[in-house]
């Protein structure tokens, strides 16, 4: 019970990636119409990963990184977590509060109610995809933002999953702008009770 | 250069001089460096979680403050440290976002930094530096030539212990 996710078979995996697809897709579309900007995002990646490797998708434990942390209310809990590298984030905010690219060097209160609205704006859409698909009333609570090491912001999540095993299942999308190179990743991380109400809700629990 | 042995998350290596073992971007997990300053042997531990009778899953004793305090001790004793020598040194255990409603999970950091000092302390080994709490990151080095602790973090500085 304890790794259940080790067990998922193929046809699982690819429900959840195909989740992961429409969720990012909305959530991209969302930054895009905000942005103003065209944004390329990757087929995303449904993973299952020791907890200690978690922080090398994003480059490495003391990569520095801005992280928007949102907890998921409703029949199936989680988390998500929108991270992306500090430049990007002080280059998303440039654009957010209309500077110029490489004003930003450090952040007011004011830009970081702006990164977390971005965090609950592509929360929304997200959860929104997911919901449509499960037909689980699926609510995001009011983001978290920090600035800081990779590793210490994804421990907030991971210790979560440590409690039940010894691995964590990511659906993680990046998501790039056509010319500026903002880069950011999204993280859709179940608490391990919801990985099969999910299944289930889809119709592919075993 | 002297080798530097990398800790990951929920895992804990031990060494001596001239090697130095780092661990990289602690957040509510906690660091935790043991050094015998006569035989420059010391280990460093990266736990995630409190207590390993909590949890559901305990196949890596790494994980946890009590199992992994206990394996590494073990394995120091056996590579020549002597554990009345031994002292400890902590840091991390941090809150890195606070809600209002905070649950006792967001509070993992605070009992992990708890569970630490309990255990040092039934193990009667002596805690000589604490830098826990915050709401922020740390990367910590333990330097195997003397014992000195390095916390560094992004914008709190950085501090020898």
């Amino acid at each position: 019970m304890a790794e259940d996710i080790l067990k998922l078979s193929s046809l699982q995996l690819d429900a959840l990636r195909e989740i992961g697809n429409v969720g990012a897709g909305n959530a991209a579309t969302a930054l895009s119409q905000i942005i103003n900007r065209k944004i390329d995002m990757t087929v995303p990646q449904v993973s299952i990963l020791p907890l200690g490797d978690v922080p090398d998708v994003v480059g490495g434990a003391d990569a520095m990184v801005a992280g928007v942390y949102l907890r998921v209310f409703g029949p199936a809990p989680g988390s998500i977590l929108f991270l992306l590298p500090r430049d990007s984030a002080f280059y998303l905010v440039d654009m957010l509060m209309g500077r110029g690219q490489g004003a930003t060097t450090s952040l007011n209160s004011m830009d970081e109610s702006a990164l977390m609205e971005i965090g609950n704006i592509l929360a929304g859409a997200y959860l929104n995809a997911l919901s449509h698909f499960t037909k689980l009333t699926l609510l995001p609570s009011i983001p978290a933002l920090a600035i800081d090491m990779a590793g210490a912001i994804l421990s907030v999540i991971l210790i979560q999953l440590g409690q039940m095993g010894d691995h964590a299942l990511v659906i993680e999308t990046e998501f790039t702008t056509e010319a500026d190179g903002v880069k950011g990743h999204f993280f859709l991380i179940p608490d391990p009770g919801s990985l099969s109400t999910i299944l289930a809700a889809i119709g592919v629990k075993e | 250069m002297a080798e530097l042995i990398k800790v990951g998350m929920a895992d804990y290596k031990i060494g001596r001089y001239p090697a130095s073992l780092i661990s990289y971007g602690l957040g509510s997990c906690v660091g935790i460096a043991l050094y015998d300053p006569v035989t420059k042997i010391g280990g460093l531990a990266h736990i995630m979680l409190p207590d390993s009778k909590q949890a559901r899953s305990t196949e890596n004793p790494a994980k946890f403050a009590d199992t992994a305090l206990l394996k590494m001790l073990d394995d120091l004793l056996k590579l020549g440290a002597v554990k009345t020598r031994l002292t400890a040194k902590i840091a991390g255990g941090a809150q890195m976002f606070s809600f209002t409603n905070t649950t006792d999970i967001m509070r993992v950091g605070e009992r992990n930094a708890e569970a630490v000092r309990a255990i040092l302390k039934q193990l009667d080994i002596r805690l000589l530096a604490d830098d826990t709490g915050g709401n922020y990151g740390r990367t910590v080095e333990l330097k195997l030539d003397t014992g000195v602790f390095r916390v560094k973090t992004i914008d709190k500085g950085e501090k020898e212990l």
